[in-house]
């Protein structure tokens, strides 16, 4: 029993780092179809400035806060110089584009930091609240907590707010929304600096669990890509979801099966979800055009 | 038509588009580093500790009159990007020797253009199989692997644990020192009673560690990775509340690791090269002047920590200039011939004596053991436990 | 009578002609390679234009997304490998086989897969390419693990293929088969029925295209390209690594595809050239070389946002169209 209790603490400790990650594909994806294969550089942005700061003598919370800053201008820098110059171009096209930008943003890091590993101290300390035999990180509470927070935040964002009726408008029919007056640009930019600043603070937030490195956010981009499509894309509740299972399911994996293909497992498992709901399991289900 | 004939101009652009080769009368040395990608954390300090020492040899006049010209290509972890840079550096640069291949996996492909191009080749991966079987024109600095486990091995035995746990990263530091510590195990008394793996950039390894508690009979644990994994091992391990002694290996190999895993890490114990504990070896020591040397020009300059991995950089190049001085230049049947003929060079990794059928020339003795403790290494002598 | 002008127009149309000005290039670039690092650079583009290809294939012209195509590089690559050492089959054989099963693989999951849409499609061949890339690391036995293992020349009765030059030649000419390969298909019911597909897959099926049959048989013809592609990778280096199969490499597999061109026969042999030229380029740049790689990338699919070849084409030959 305390076995299985570990492997669900592990399993939420990893789902918890995905899910905050995958919740920042969301908004840029909804508002304008564009995977950003560069949200991993975000999350890296966010710890590793953070990090840095903090060595220049900064204290870590006002470090974290110039952090999340600083990567929400470079998400904006990122629309304006490399999507929003490419507008008519085919989904393929923009994804090509955020995959230089993520390659661009990482050789920058390279130059600017350095090649070893990094942590940051943890909110509440590390020592760990045992339960029925098991432990867990309080960090790992945080990064759950933050997740859902960030969820309910856009939630209200999106329903409540007249931008975020705007950015459903611009989603659904770009010309459209154009057309009542709705500046598509300006909309779009700022869900891309939204994402970049939700990518930071899961950075800041992470760490603590995960340390970090000038290329970490190539494998958290994978992950958070595989989160989101098995919560069903598009949907931050979904990302969530889709983040914290793919904890559970590489951990039990690991406990139960083997460690050595638990990442395997975890993707056959999504696949299998897939087959039987296409559109994962928060997904609207998608209109075809005739 | 216009379209294919401007398609074939720019084929024509790209294919000539190579880089401008100097033809200059110094020696070129060339090194492909993994100084990007998940081994930077061992190729970025060989990069550094090359470009340093380089710069500082021809400060001083260079070899036997002799300016060296290095030239650093980065495979980003990639065999075949590796191999590519290798056909470079013997095609276009006429490179003189070789000192470099920061991973198995880029040295075991790099081997073939060298021995062809019969120039030599002294590489800074960890696998025994670099050296074994001898090749005429590969050489190696860094410990070998199975050293580790003997070394890790010997000490168990010394305090009375002969089973233990083995937890690896699957990635190829990982495997290789695993797959030598199960071969060596039998010979040394100690029986691996159970072993578990981990991905290298995992952030959680309770499911493995929790497992590894709940098996009978292990008296202590040995941890085979590098980079961040052992790191978080460490943090898991007291995590989770398990009392065993637990053993990391030299692929931990700086101070950082100490930050990392925090307190976590109290009393867990590594074979490591001198250079970790310089200023605490005894002053009778005779590697104490080279790896304080080595420390200081490296921390200051840098601003980083030492790391053993850029102390191999530093013995390769170091017994590569040595060669090249008592052979009277750079020709590769010669230097290949001195490198060989390479007798108690002391370095930051041990004493070096290359023989015919020994091209690393390391013994057991050149690794320590070290504790770590309050942050910092104490080094456990051989006799105590 | 035919005009001189009506029987070249009637060549130019000829589905082959695109091919002609490539075979002059590659007659005379050799005589240009100052050393065997250029005829080594050369050799990997023509293997990376074989696997982009049968890419180009399936994501331009069929518009079925795969982010796992280096897995089945890896299946060719793994096989040519492990066929001599282990299992004492012939490297010629051994290519055969490794292209062969291959296409088994692409056939038993592509039936499920294909199934899927868009990003759902995407991230199932990401986790079939990453399923593969954990199966060569981990099953060291056969493999050689992590570490990788050494390959076998390739050996045609008493001679061996050693010599750079001599793998341009042959990789020259098989990415020659290729193309006319492709071409051929591309110009065939098969191919139109492809492209119908990927303008509106229910305006096809209405017109009695067996949709799923079509999707499943050009993922298997690409399969096999890659798998191709990925022999000679590991014959021409005389050793392979699990990341052959990896994630980052397909996703340069897809970058080449769409820097070439998507749909476009030379772009695949152009977006290859590109992303295996530029790194080597790029190295007198140093610690910069990566950030350029990226904007470089980005630059290009901005200012050429259909790829290089059709772009080019359309701004070259624009009072035509």
């Amino acid at each position: 029993m305390a076995a299985f209790l570990q492997f669900t603490f592990s399993g939420l400790t990893v789902g918890a780092v995905y899910a905050l990650v995958a919740v920042g594909f969301t908004l840029i994806y909804n508002a304008s179809d564009v995977v950003n294969f560069a949200q991993g550089e975000f999350v890296m942005l966010g710890g590793m400035v953070t990090i840095f700061l903090g060595y220049a003598g900064i204290p870590v919370p006002l470090a974290a806060v110039f952090a999340v800053f600083i990567t929400t201008m470079v998400g904006l820098a990122l629309y304006r110089f490399g999507i929003a110059p490419a507008r008519d171009a085919s989904a393929v096209t923009l994804i090509i584009i955020t995959i230089g930008a993520s390659i661009f943003l990482r050789g920058i890091a390279e130059i600017i930091f350095d090649k070893r590993f990094h942590s940051l101290p943890a909110l509440f300390g590390s020592d760990p609240i045992r339960i029925g035999g098991a432990s867990i990180l309080p960090q790992t509470v945080i990064v759950l907590a933050s997740a859902l927070l960030i969820v309910c935040l856009l939630w209200a964002f999106i329903g409540r707010t007249l931008y975020g009726k705007a950015v459903v408008a611009t989603s659904s029919n770009r010309m459209a929304a154009t057309l009542v007056g709705i500046n598509t640009r300006t909309i779009v930019g700022a869900c891309f600096a939204i994402s970049a600043a939700i990518g930071a603070i899961a950075g800041v937030l992470v760490t603590p669990i995960t340390l970090t490195s000038y290329n970490v956010g190539t494998l958290l981009a994978l992950k958070g890509f595989a989160a989101i499509m098995l919560g069903g894309i598009g949907s931050a509740m979904g990302a969530v979801v889709g983040g914290v299972l793919l904890g559970l399911f590489e951990a039990f994996a690991a406990g139960y099966l083997s460690a050595s293909y638990k990442d395997a497992v975890a993707f056959v498992v999504i696949l299998a979800v897939l087959f039987a709901m296409p559109q994962g399991l928060f997904g609207k289900r998608m209109v075809e055009r005739v | 038509m216009m379209q294919k004939i401007a398609i074939a101009a720019l084929l024509i652009g790209l294919a000539v588009s190579g880089t401008a080769g100097s033809a200059t009368a110094q020696v070129k040395v060339g090194a492909v580093l993994s100084a990007s990608g998940p081994a930077s954390f061992l190729g970025d300090p060989e990069r550094k500790t090359l470009d340093l020492y380089v710069e500082d040899i021809n400060r001083q006049g260079g070899v036997n009159g002799q300016k060296l010209q290095l030239v650093i290509y980065d495979d980003g972890g990639d065999a075949n990007a590796a191999r590519t840079f290798a056909t470079r550096l013997v095609e276009e640069d006429k490179v003189a020797a070789m000192v470099g291949g920061t991973t198995t996996g880029t040295t075991l492909a790099m081997i073939p253009v060298f021995e062809d191009a019969q120039i030599p080749f002294i590489s800074l991966a960890g696998a025994v199989q670099i050296i074994e079987p001898v090749r005429k024109w590969v050489f190696k600095t860094p410990h070998t692997d199975r050293m580790a486990c003997e070394k890790i091995f010997d000490d168990l035995k010394r305090r009375k644990l002969t089973t233990v746990a083995l937890i690896s990263g699957t990635d190829a530091f990982g495997k290789s020192m695993r797959d030598q510590c199960v071969a060596v195990a039998p010979k040394a008394g100690i029986t691996i009673a159970y072993e578990e793996t981990y991905g290298p950039a995992d952030s959680d390894m309770t499911p493995q560690l929790t497992k590894i508690k709940a098996a009978t009979g292990i008296q202590a644990v040995v941890c085979a990775g590098f980079g961040q994994g052992p790191a978080i091992v460490t943090r898991n391990y007291r995590q989770l509340g398990i009392e065993y002694p637990l053993y990391q290996s030299h692929g931990v190999a700086s101070k950082q690791f100490v930050g990392l895993a925090g307190a976590a890490a109290n009393g867990v114990r590594l074979p490591a090269a001198a250079l970790l504990v310089a200023n605490k070896l005894p002053d009778s020591d005779r590697q104490k002047p080279v790896v304080v040397g080595y420390q200081n020009t490296f921390e200051t300059k840098t601003g980083q920590s030492v790391s053993t991995f850029g102390g191999h950089a530093y013995d390769g190049l170091m017994i590569l200039v040595e060669a090249a001085k008592r052979a009277g230049g750079f020709d590769s049947g010669k230097l290949r011939d001195e490198i060989e003929r390479t007798k108690t060079y002391v370095g930051t990794g041990g004493v070096v004596t290359m023989s015919p059928s020994d091209h690393l020339g390391l013994d057991l003795s050149a690794f320590r053991l070290l504790e770590i403790k309050d942050g910092d290494w104490i080094m456990i002598p051989d006799s105590a436990s | 009578m035919l005009t001189r002008t009506d029987r070249f127009r009637r060549l130019q149309r000829h589905r082959l002609f695109p091919l002609i000005p490539l075979v002059a290039v590659i007659v005379v670039l050799p005589l240009l390679f100052p050393s065997a690092y250029y005829f080594r650079v050369a050799a990997l583009v023509f293997i990376f234009a074989i696997a982009a290809l049968g890419l180009n294939l399936l994501m331009g012209f069929a518009g079925q997304v795969s982010l796992g195509h280096a897995g089945f590089m890896g299946v060719g690559a793994y096989a040519v490998a492990i066929g001599p050492s282990q299992l004492n089959i012939a490297p010629l054989f051994s290519f055969v086989l490794g292209a062969a099963f291959s296409a088994l693989l692409a056939f038993a999951v592509g039936r499920p897969i294909l199934r899927l849409r868009g990003h759902y499609l995407a991230v199932a061949t990401l986790g079939f390419g990453v399923l593969l890339t954990i199966v060569f690391t981990n099953e060291a036995k056969w493999t050689g693990g992590p570490d990788g293992m050494a390959v076998q020349q390739l050996a045609v009765v008493n001679w061996t293929l050693r010599r750079v030059s001599t793998w341009y030649w042959v990789l020259a000419a098989s990415f020659l088969v290729s193309a006319v390969i492709a071409l051929n298909l591309i110009d065939s019911p098969t191919g139109r029925a492809l492209r119908a597909i990927h303008d509106s897959e229910r305006a096809a099926r209405v017109l009695g295209v067996d949709v799923a049959q079509k999707k499943l048989a050009v993922f298997v013809i690409s399969a096999v390209y890659a798998s191709v592609a990925g022999s000679f990778f590991a014959l021409i280096n005389g050793y392979i690594t699990p990341d052959v199969s990896g994630f980052l490499r397909s996703i340069e597999l897809v970058a080449m595809v769409v820097l070439g061109g998507m749909g476009s026969v030379v772009g695949s042999l152009i977006g290859s050239a590109v992303l295996v030229i530029l790194p080597q380029a790029l190295t007198i740049f140093h610690d910069y070389e990566h950030a350029i790689l990226g904007l470089t990338l980005m630059a290009v699919m901005i200012f050429l946002r259909r790829g290089i070849v059709p772009s080019l084409s359309a701004a070259l030959s624009g009072s035509h169209k």
